[in-house]
């Protein structure tokens, strides 16, 4: 397993580092943020982003992307992470691409991948419905009608979803869970648009009698296999968003106490704070190679990848949260400040640490899976 | 070495593992005896212990990386992992135990001259000789460098009184490598020397610590007017901190790996408490803990992995194994408090023979000692926020 990076992952992970943090700073999130803009993201910058390479990384090449990889893509989150970047990068270059790439006919490939690889169509996945990440628990449904489908549901925290040219739906048909193309303008489908608590974007959407054409569904009839290897792709590259995001916390509160002087002395020669600060680093490495593994096993297609991905998920909903939580204590009340970017990121690890499964649903998971 | 000389090492390595280990060497460990420390005085256990030892020894693969003149057979890291890998497959034993091959022969390799190499190499490399550690002293443990066990300068050779404790194996070993003082002017870090002498000296005495698990794997060793040969000194007279603090990193390493070989908690779990009517352990808090332990091993053992590989592709370990051997211990200490939640009452029995007079409890009590030898929590973590974080005054 390749845990540690190879000269082109190094490469890209220095591209991302500099484009990241002067294109799509923690500076332009506030921007976004104060100016109510109407994406939420900047299409110009998802533009750029598409010209780096970076909209098609887990896009095969025939399909106009540069097939990088997830570990790579997991490189690129980690700096959106550190920089708390709005982009479409979760919901149209993983999560959807994913869902096209796994299970989608040739038709349906060609028309779109290349879309979303050249950053032209944003796309979001209507997949969750409740308070809490649950697959499996999907009561949207799709019944057969005439040649098409009609859905009928509700689905909540679709990231991007006020934004995206294309939706992608997750519903129930009889022969289990299907994919189906939606358009967001289509009769009967309405958008609520949901800004949350991190100024990022998400969305409820009502489907109401929805009509779409049998072309709508994404390849078969039961899409299990393509969900799951969404679900594996998306949480592991959440995790490592929450490793860039986590480690950021944790880099600016080290460089503050380092600065606040109290009693005549730097806060950070306090043994109190020294101690949990080594430990929060400690906790950060044991995170990283979670990311790492998940991701390389997912590369490589290992079966146990699914897992990994999972676990990772868990470890690093805890870790970041635990980053964010002593990042807003040791800052002492101006963390309490929207001047101070600990705040942010405490908002954002919030959201990330939600998005497909917090750390007790996944050690649910993991119990599961080991049958206890 | 290429691909295709790895896989002929690898079916070489095979061929003669099937033909040399014998079959009593592939069941797992379950006693203290199953463990060959060797040494002048070491009872095998049985002959195939013995037998095992001296073929191992003899094809160099008590320490395979070690150079073939120090008793080693030269190979390379990859080349170990095969063979360790080979190993796992038939469940071979670990031929020979030693805080020589663990701490001693490194430092030696790194610091030791010629004629150091070649005296002691190979005794350790074929289980002749057995060490012990002597580091801490009363006053002196976390705050190591404040040794004061005085060496005295005889000409060529030095006279050395003082006291060691938590000596590992010491009433069992053979020699020791012993911090001492031989400079008291300057600084702490300054004036400590590396040396080594036979426990046979007369002088020496050590007396077994009975600890809380009723074992007694320590001693306090007591030194009154020992002579110590001044050839017995490794590296520079009074520069021995830089050698004792290479030997810790090792010893942290070593520490933080943990048993790995342990069965998955969650399944001493579901033998001792069982499972519900949707096939879930039936104390659900504690199905919660073990699930986020066995992730947090999961990811812990990436982090042995990962740290190794960046340290072979270059980049230097550093204060890092200060985190490992943090987390490491860490870690280890909560399995065993989940497994003896897991254990209940049965786990409590310490003299039976359900129990195997107390496998677990004794198990369990020695865990406690993992977070304070080879240096405390909190010395580790004081490490991490002076070297890597660089936070002021740590």
């Amino acid at each position: 397993m390749a845990l540690v990076l190879n000269e082109d992952e190094v490469m890209l992970r220095d591209t991302a580092e500099g484009f990241f943090a002067d294109k799509a700073s923690v500076k332009a999130l506030r921007k976004l943020r104060d100016e109510r803009d109407e994406t939420g993201f900047d299409r110009a910058l998802w533009s750029e982003m598409a010209d780096m390479g970076f909209a098609g990384i887990a896009i095969g090449e025939d399909h106009g992307g540069v097939d990088m990889g997830f570990q790579a893509a997991g490189l690129l989150a980690e700096q959106m992470g550190r920089n708390l970047t709005a982009s479409p990068f979760l919901s149209t270059a993983i999560l959807a691409a994913t869902v096209l790439r796994e299970a989608g006919s040739d038709d349906q490939k060609n028309t779109w991948l290349p879309k979303i690889a050249s950053g032209e169509t944003v796309m979001a996945v209507a997949l969750d419905e409740g308070p809490k990440h649950n697959p499996a628990g999907i009561e949207t449904t799709a019944e057969k009608s005439g040649n098409g489908f009609r859905l009928n549901g509700s689905k909540a925290m679709v990231v991007d979803g006020h934004a995206a040219d294309q939706l992608i739906v997750a519903a129930k048909t009889d022969d289990g869970l299907a994919f189906f193309l939606v358009d967001p303008k289509a009769k009967g489908v309405e958008i609520e648009r949901t800004i949350m608590v991190d100024a990022h974007n998400s969305a409820r959407i009502d489907l109401d009698n929805v009509e779409v054409d049998g072309d709508a569904l994404i390849g078969d009839s039961n899409a299990e296999a393509a969900l799951h290897k969404m679900l594996a792709a998306g949480r592991g590259i959440v995790a490592a968003e929450l490793l860039g995001a986590g480690g950021e916390a944790f880099r600016s509160t080290v460089e503050y106490i380092k600065e606040r002087k109290q009693f005549g002395v730097a806060v950070g020669s306090f043994q109190a704070l020294q101690h949990r600060s080594s430990h929060l680093y400690s906790e950060l490495e044991i995170a990283r190679s979670a990311v790492l593994g998940a991701l390389t096993a997912l590369d490589a297609g290992d079966p146990k990848a699914d897992r990994y991905c999972s676990m990772a998920k868990s470890k690093l909903g805890d870790v970041a949260k635990l980053a964010a939580l002593e990042g807003v204590q040791m800052h002492g009340g101006v963390g309490m400040t929207d001047e101070y970017d600990i705040g942010l990121f405490l908002k954002r690890i919030r959201v990330l640490q939600e998005l497909l499964g917090d750390a007790a649903y996944h050690q649910n998971e993991h119990a599961k899976a080991h049958s206890f | 070495m290429s691909k295709t000389d790895l896989d002929t090492f690898r079916a070489d390595t095979r061929v003669w593992l099937e033909e040399n280990c014998p079959e009593e060497m592939r069941t797992p460990i379950t006693g203290d005896t199953d463990v060959c420390w060797g040494g002048r005085n070491f009872e095998f256990s049985s002959d195939a212990q013995k037998v095992w030892l001296e073929r191992m020894a003899a094809k160099g693969w008590t320490v395979p990386t070690w150079p073939t003149e120090y008793g080693g057979a030269g190979l390379t890291r990859v080349e170990e992992k095969v063979l360790l890998g080979e190993m796992r497959r038939i469940g071979a034993r670990s031929p020979l135990t030693s805080f020589g091959i663990w701490m001693l022969g490194p430092a030696l390799l790194k610091f030791g001259n010629d004629e150091q190499k070649a005296e002691h190499l190979p005794k350790i490399a074929r289980g002749e000789i057995r060490w012990c550690q002597g580091y801490s002293e009363p006053n002196a443990g976390s705050d190591l460098a404040a040794l004061a066990t005085k060496a005295e300068d005889k000409g060529d050779h030095w006279i050395v009184n003082g006291q060691k404790v938590w000596t590992s194996y010491a009433d069992k070993a053979d020699w020791i490598f012993c911090l001492v003082r031989t400079d008291n002017t300057q600084g702490k870090h300054y004036g400590i020397s590396f040396v080594l002498f036979d426990m046979e000296t007369p002088g020496v005495e050590a007396r077994p610590i009975k600890l809380i698990s009723g074992r007694s794997p320590f001693c306090e060793t007591f030194f009154e007017d020992v002579k110590v040969l001044k050839k017995n000194l490794v590296g520079e007279e009074n520069k021995g901190w830089t050698i004792a603090k290479y030997l810790l990193t090792h010893e942290r390493e070593g520490i933080g790996a943990g048993n790995s070989s342990m069965r998955p908690l969650h399944e001493i779990a579901a033998m001792s408490l069982g499972l519900d009517d949707a096939d879930r352990l039936s104390d659900p808090m504690l199905r919660a803990k073990i699930a986020e332990a066995e992730i947090d091993e999961w990811a812990f053992g990436l982090t042995m992995s990962r740290k190794l590989a960046e340290s072979k592709a270059g980049q230097s370990m550093g204060a890092d194994s200060s985190m490992l051997k943090y987390y490491g211990t860490e870690l280890n200490k909560r399995k065993f408090e989940l497994m003896m939640d897991s254990a209940g009452h049965d786990g409590l029995e310490w003299e039976s023979e359900r129990s195997k007079d107390g496998k677990l409890a004794r198990g369990w009590l020695r865990t406690k000692a993992n977070s304070i030898e080879g240096g405390t929590s909190e010395i580790q973590l004081n490490i991490i926020s002076k070297h890597i974080l660089q936070l002021p005054g740590a």
